[in-house]
């Protein structure tokens, strides 16, 4: 976890309440739904910031926005 | 935005009406036959019936919102067209209801075995740069004011699902951010493509199935009744996005255009394939698991997405091919000699 980003003036203000839990659903087949993160490392330790609501994180390998899932899993996968 | 272009008597009626003008809602119901409900006339009449209910028209009467002799018309119509969607789409769902073991299950089974159109994968390979504006001009019905009408179907639902949605909408609408509005971002990509991103601008040259497919969102999203087909249009349609946003965004790339045009399809493959999820599990999913009743609507909604979506992107490729045959027609895009008839 990084500290408020300069362009978020609204982290700033939750940043000295205590952080709300970071929730995980996984998607059968598809991606992680990551609610309540500031920022995802990848697999080269490159942090990306979280900049919507929730958000979907590749957990296929087959993404060509990694980290994020873009629904390439749907093409390659099993289909559960 | 002002009044659209007549496309026949029963369009002409509506928009008068909605002027101030005299309205004989038992005459023009009778002049709405069935058999031509999916053309552009009836269509167009409906769009603009709705659309009194969105941004509204400069010279519409200043009450048209809640002109009852238009909202008796409106009815009738809207229950020919449901009557029609329940019609076209019962096998599609009859057999999902078969299928899988979750309404998400189901309505992926919908998606997957959907047929598709060739509009997308012609943008991505062939399409000129004029095409791209009569595809771009074409979608910008609905995306300029898009997620609008998937807002009511929030005040309708409770629990998970409500937060869910709200979720989503919050991130269609910017995510607290005006310039992220995914709206203005299409704006940004319809000025960045040398179009006219005035609300409405291109609503005299859409053909009728492009109103169809922006009517049945408005049908579904106008109406607690119809609560689970709003969110099985919404689950339906985000379920088919980020391939062919991938697509689009290649194509946008691969005929010059400035980023902001590739830009808003690059978003929507990102955003879309987060939407995907929460609204196949986290909205239709508890929602249903809530309110159990309104899932054979939620498949209703589903599978009209599917069939209506996919002929109006037909019609729209034929007509892009159709174009080609008579050049140097790609400037019919605008549809000037349309309009000069
Ligand atoms: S999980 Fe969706 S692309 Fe990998
Ligand atoms: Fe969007
Ligand atoms: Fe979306």
């Amino acid at each position: 976890m990084t500290g408020p980003r300069p362009d978020r003036p609204d982290r700033q203000a939750r940043s000295d309440r205590p952080a709300d839990p970071v929730r995980v659903r996984l998607c059968p087949g598809g991606p992680l739904l990551v609610r309540g993160a500031q920022e995802v490392l990848d697999a080269d330790g490159v942090a990306h910031p979280v900049e919507r609501p929730v958000v979907a994180v590749c957990a296929c390998g087959a993404t060509g926005r990694a980290p994020w899932c873009d629904g390439t899993h749907a093409r390659i996968g099993p289909r559960r | 935005m002002q009044l659209p272009r007549p496309r026949g008597p029963v369009s002409a009626a509506v928009i008068g009406a909605l002027r101030g003008g005299p309205f004989d809602a038992a005459a023009v119901t009778a002049a709405t036959p069935a058999a031509g409900l999916r053309e552009a006339d009836v269509q167009l009449a409906l769009w603009t019936a709705y659309e009194v209910g969105y941004r509204g028209f400069d010279d519409a009467d200043p009450d048209a919102e809640r002109d009852l002799r238009v909202l008796a018309w409106r009815k009738a119509a809207e229950d020919l067209l449901e009557a029609d969607l329940r019609a076209r789409t019962s096998t599609m769902v009859d057999e999902a209801r078969a299928g899988g073991r979750s309404v998400a299950d189901r309505i992926a089974a919908l998606v997957r075995d959907a047929p598709g159109a060739p509009l997308t994968r012609h943008l991505q390979k062939h399409a000129t740069r004029e095409q791209f504006q009569t595809y771009l001009a074409d979608r910008s019905i609905y995306h300029l004011k898009e997620t609008d009408p998937q807002v009511r179907v929030l005040g309708w639902i409770d629990g998970p699902a409500k937060v869910a949605h709200a979720e989503l909408l919050y991130d269609e609408y910017g995510g607290g951010r005006p310039e992220r509005l995914h709206s203005h971002l299409f704006a940004e990509a319809m000025r960045a493509a040398g179009l006219d991103a005035t609300y409405g601008a291109y609503i005299d040259a859409v053909d009728a199935p492009t109103l169809v497919s922006n009517n049945v969102m408005s049908l579904f999203g106008s109406q607690r009744r119809l609560r689970g087909a709003a969110l099985g249009h919404l689950a339906a349609f985000e379920a088919t996005s980020t391939d062919p946003c991938r697509r689009i965004a290649a194509g946008a790339e691969r005929v010059g255009f400035p980023d902001a045009v590739a830009a808003y399809f690059h978003e929507h493959v990102e955003a879309d394939a987060v939407h995907e999820q929460v609204v196949l599990g986290d909205i239709c999913g508890t929602a249903v698991a809530a309110d159990p009743a309104i899932e054979d609507d939620v498949l209703l909604g589903a599978a009209t997405c599917l069939l209506v979506d996919v002929e109006a992107a037909q019609a729209l490729h034929d007509l892009l091919v159709a174009d080609e045959q008579r050049p140097p027609a790609p400037l019919r895009v605008l549809r000037g000699e349309r309009a000069a008839s």
